[in-house]
């Protein structure tokens, strides 16, 4: 860590995915501050587009050699036979946790003020599994995998995230009444390895009836870890309550790789009027821009990034619209590297 | 079990099923303010039986089952289904026997009653037959296991056949297919072809797809953007919970301390519905391996403990009517019901009646941060007929 507080510290490549819609606007927002904070990252840039059949060959190379990729976000095609991008990366690349961190900012008025809940989601397996089949016309079957092996590491590393950044409570959310099998052997992990964290909390709780306490009370939340498809929907309606897809940090994490990215963009790439107006909120990718210097071990130069970020949304002066504001990309951009120390 | 052998020919039969626990409390002020608005209604009252009917495999016996299928239509209160004794689920019989496919959870804020969001008013249906809830899993190897999730032509074409008509009786303008159509491509890419087909049939009701975890973002951020959503049985599970979520009450602290927190299924207003009294006793009552009322509970086994908890303490006779329990969500189900009969004056009367009860808030019962009895909120109601 020592490494990080000289300017010394020599330049890592990270892998750019710009992506479709608002993505080119929010990475190059990233590329700006980190250019005007000499932050020691450079970027190897690759065009990707979320109809395109499979990820470059050359993109994946890329990122196994530089172990770290930034993207905006990449669009997935409902139906048409097309598989989504993301999920093939993160299978292929075996990003198996994907974290999403909500918290509300300081003076972004939201209808819950103490959100502050670490998503952490299975993100290999379960739903996603991609096994479906006609049994015969008119019925469908969609196979949901859990294996011992991916529940055990995906708790283990929601316990180790909770540990490290000192945390209270590990919350496991499931629907074990129903699938009791496969949401069983999800829990049964979690067990297993909260016995080995007897300082942190553990709580199982009822996917329903999470979602209702999410919307409800945020505040009793901490920590939560989650099988595939339910962290998907458990992360974007915590990002909901605190700000929503714009502000949102998160990134998908292997043994080797990681790939950062908007922590809930919901399949939202943006409309046609934000990319014209040039007003895509660059607050989520560059908090989680943030996330990724913490993870190249470079925690003075995240530090300085989420500073000046909070320091102008909670300023209140260039904010973009999503977040109740009117300023453009570019104006909140300059108001961060004006406020970067 | 038929309550009265008077038979006016013009009157409409309907099963009741006071159900346990508050059931029986709050299934008399639904009977006394039907008689007050002169609803042309006979009920015919069964009970959860004593034992087993081998005939259902189930506390529920056979009549109680025809009963409903020969009057088509019921209104039940909450059941409980003792926990862990290898039977059946009450609720889960009168589903399957009765092929009850659509479940339809209305859901909007009250006005004069305080919620965190006050634009809410809109309808959750789910589909209640398949699914994720198939309950076919197996284990492929060792620390591998497989959980089948199962989409039909059918059971998809009739449940946005049902919100389709559903929206059109019920004067509402959008139906939103809810999804993941992007991941599972052919079990909900079936799903949303089904909804397409039924839905160009509606040229008057507008018709939207939403992937699921944007809904969930678009409905934390403004409810208001919804009308009726359909969706497969996990979806609807999930969402119809969290938009009930929406609507639970800001109450002071103080009052949160005294009251905790239970929601009876199918229903529209979370009900809390133990009293503070009853926190003395919870150790005595419940083992620790039943933690109902614990945060994390699944609704459903909250349900049931409130419901156990009350029954013993009947049994122990201590106090003798608790009389606490708000009966306003078992109302608006009555409501819908009065609806689904086409009954639409006498539903709109109770609704108003209703309505203005709580906006008043003279007559609140403990739940909504009041100390009304259920006799006086029902009362009340009675009045504004
Ligand atoms: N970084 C970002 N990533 C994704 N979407 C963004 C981002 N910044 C802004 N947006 C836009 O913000 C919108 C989400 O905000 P919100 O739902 O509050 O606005 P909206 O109601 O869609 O706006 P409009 O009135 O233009 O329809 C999305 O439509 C999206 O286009
Ligand atoms: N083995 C099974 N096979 C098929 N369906 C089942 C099975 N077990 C339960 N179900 C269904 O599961 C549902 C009950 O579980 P769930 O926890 O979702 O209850 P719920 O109806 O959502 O109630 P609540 O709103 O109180 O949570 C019902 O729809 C029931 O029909
Ligand atoms: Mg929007
Ligand atoms: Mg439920």
């Amino acid at each position: 860590t020592n490494r990080s507080f000289s300017s010394t510290a020599s330049p890592r490549a990270v892998t750019l995915i710009p992506g479709d819609g608002v993505g080119p606007l929010v990475t190059d927002a990233v590329e700006q501050v980190m250019k005007a904070m000499k932050a020691p990252v450079y970027f190897d840039r690759y065009e990707v587009r979320g109809d395109m059949k499979c990820m470059p060959e050359e993109v994946m190379d890329s990122i196994k050699k530089n172990k770290v990729c930034l993207k905006g976000g990449l669009m997935t095609p409902v139906g048409g036979g097309v598989s989504s991008l993301n999920v093939q990366m993160r299978k292929e690349l075996d990003l198996y946790a994907s974290i999403v961190h909500c918290f509300t900012l300081p003076g972004l008025p939201t209808r819950h003020n103490d959100v502050d809940i670490v998503v952490i989601r299975e993100n290999t397996e379960g739903e996603y599994a991609g096994l479906e089949h006609e049994v015969v016309p008119g019925v469908v079957e969609s196979l949901k995998v859990i294996t011992k092996y991916c529940s055990e590491r995906i708790a283990k590393f929601a316990f180790e995230y909770a540990d490290v950044n000192k945390r209270k409570k590990v919350t496991a959310v499931h629907k074990a009444n129903i699938m009791k099998l496969a949401d069983g052997l999800f829990l049964e992990s979690c067990r297993e390895v909260a016995a080995k964290y007897p300082e942190i909390q553990y709580e199982e709780i009822i996917v329903d009836n999470c979602c209702m306490q999410l919307v409800s009370k945020p505040e009793q939340f901490d920590v939560m870890v989650t099988p595939n498809l339910y962290g998907n929907l458990i992360a974007n309606t915590t990002a909901g309550l605190a700000g929503g897809t714009g502000v949102m940090p998160g990134g998908n994490v292997g043994t080797d790789q990681a790939v950062f990215e908007q922590g809930a963009s919901a399949g939202n790439v943006g409309n046609e009027k934000i990319l014209k107006l040039k007003k895509a909120n660059p607050v989520a990718l560059l908090l989680s821009s943030a996330m990724m210097l913490r993870h190249l071990e470079f925690p003075s130069f995240a530090d300085r990034l989420e500073t000046a970020v909070r320091r102008v949304i909670a300023e209140g002066k260039f904010r973009t619209k999503d977040v109740g504001g009117d300023s453009t990309t570019q104006e909140v951009v300059d108001a961060i590297i004006a406020a970067v120390d | 079990t038929f309550t009265s052998a008077a038979s006016e020919s013009n009157l409409i039969r309907a099963t009741l099923f006071p159900g346990d626990g508050i059931g029986p409390e709050i299934a008399e002020s639904v009977k006394q303010i039907f008689k007050v608005a002169k609803v042309p209604i006979e009920w015919e009252e069964h009970y959860v039986g004593k034992e087993i009917d081998p005939r259902t495999n189930s506390f529920l016996t056979w009549e109680s089952l025809e009963s409903v299928r020969r009057n088509k239509v019921g209104l039940k209160g909450p059941m409980a289904t003792p926990i862990g004794k290898g039977h059946r689920s009450l609720n889960l019989t009168l589903r399957k026997e009765l092929n009850l496919y659509a479940n339809v959870r209305p859901c909007y804020s009250l006005p004069g009653y305080k919620t965190r969001y006050d634009d809410v008013n809109l309808i959750t249906i789910r589909e209640n037959t398949e699914g994720e809830y198939s309950g076919l899993e197996h284990q492929v190897v060792r620390g591998v296991v497989e959980s089948l999730k199962i989409i039909t032509r059918q059971a998809s074409l009739r449940v946005a056949e049902y919100a389709f008509h559903y929206a059109k009786t019920h004067g509402r303008e959008r139906v939103s297919a809810i999804h993941k159509a992007n991941i599972m491509q052919k079990t909900d890419g079936l799903f949303l072809k089904c909804c397409r087909e039924v839905a160009e049939k509606y040229p008057e009701i507008k018709y939207e797809e939403v992937v699921i975890d944007n809904c969930c973002m678009m409905l934390v951020k403004n409810p208001a953007l919804f009308d009726v959503l359909v969706m497969p049985n996990l979806y609807g599970d999930i969402i119809s919970d969290l938009c009930a979520g929406l609507i639970v009450a800001i109450l002071a602290r103080e009052v949160l301390l005294l009251l905790r927190p239970c929601m009876v299924q199918h229903l529209i207003l979370p009900e809390r519905i133990v009293h503070g009294r009853i926190k003395a006793v919870l150790s005595r009552i419940i083992s620790s391996e039943q933690a109902g009322f614990v945060e994390g509970r699944s609704i459903v086994e909250n349900v049931l403990f409130v419901q156990e908890i009350i029954a013993e303490i009947r049994k122990r006779g201590k106090p003798r009517n608790l009389n606490l329990a708000n009966p306003t969500a078992l109302l608006l189900s009555s409501v819908s019901m009065l609806r689904h009969l086409e009954l639409h004056d006498k539903a709109d009367r109770i609704q108003d009646a209703i309505l203005k009860t709580i906006a008043e808030g003279k007559y609140r019962t403990g739940d909504l941060g009041g100390t009304a009895s259920t006799t006086e909120f029902t009362n009340s109601i009675c009045d504004h007929l």
